[in-house]
């Protein structure tokens, strides 16, 4: 049974999805500070239960990745952003 | 002499002039201590993500200052004797920070004055 697979022939050959070369927005962009005050900015950097989005999706580099985590965590803590949340989008 | 941003929670359930009391008497406990207040923002209520001590709402008070290192522990003694605070988060602003909220206040003040402007 394992070598079925490799008996499929396809038409057309599947495409692996094109790298899509990704870049850290705050280095292009020049923002310097990320404000933990505004929610809807970091709203962008969180899914949809709440949860910070990892590096290798947002491709931010490591230096903005952490003042994204600590902004993030300060606005949970004042109760600007939740810790939990389902639907938040 | 650095500087620092902190952002207290009040109770709802006071009234308008208690609310500004309790504002007044943490402004006051910084300016005995020679802390020079650069900017005050009051965001007013303010529906909480999740609710803290049972309630949902909450009177935001920001102020921004220059202080001595020691003071801000005796401050945050201050904060959480006072119980009409629900929560208090002091942060130290580093360069890039100070940078952002002066031209946050000098576009905001370019706002207003363009509003005058054209009334």
């Amino acid at each position: 049974m394992a070598q079925h697979n490799s008996d499929i022939k396809y038409l057309t050959p599947i495409t692996v999805d094109t790298k899509k070369k990704k870049y850290c927005r705050f280095k292009k962009s020049g923002i310097k500070y990320i404000d933990y005050k505004d929610p809807d900015f970091l709203m962008k950097f969180v899914n949809e239960q709440g949860k910070i989005l990892p590096r290798r999706i947002m491709g931010t580099s490591t230096k903005y990745q952490k003042k994204v985590a600590q902004a993030v965590k300060r606005a949970r803590h004042l109760a600007l952003m939740p810790y939990v949340a389902d639907l938040l989008k | 002499m650095n500087n620092y941003e902190t952002v207290f929670i009040v109770t709802p359930v006071l009234s308008e002039g208690q609310m500004k009391e309790a504002v007044q008497k943490h402004k006051k406990y910084l300016k005995d201590n020679n802390a020079e207040i650069i900017h005050e923002e009051n965001w007013g209520i303010r529906k909480l993500a999740y609710p803290i001590q049972k309630k949902s709402t909450g009177f935001y008070y920001l102020i921004e200052f220059k202080a001595e290192g020691q003071l801000i522990s005796k401050l945050e003694v201050e904060f959480k004797r006072d119980e009409r605070l629900l929560r208090f988060l002091t942060v130290k602003l580093d360069k890039h920070a100070i940078k952002y909220n002066e031209k946050k206040r000098r576009l905001a003040k370019e706002a207003k004055e363009q509003k005058a402007e054209e009334k």
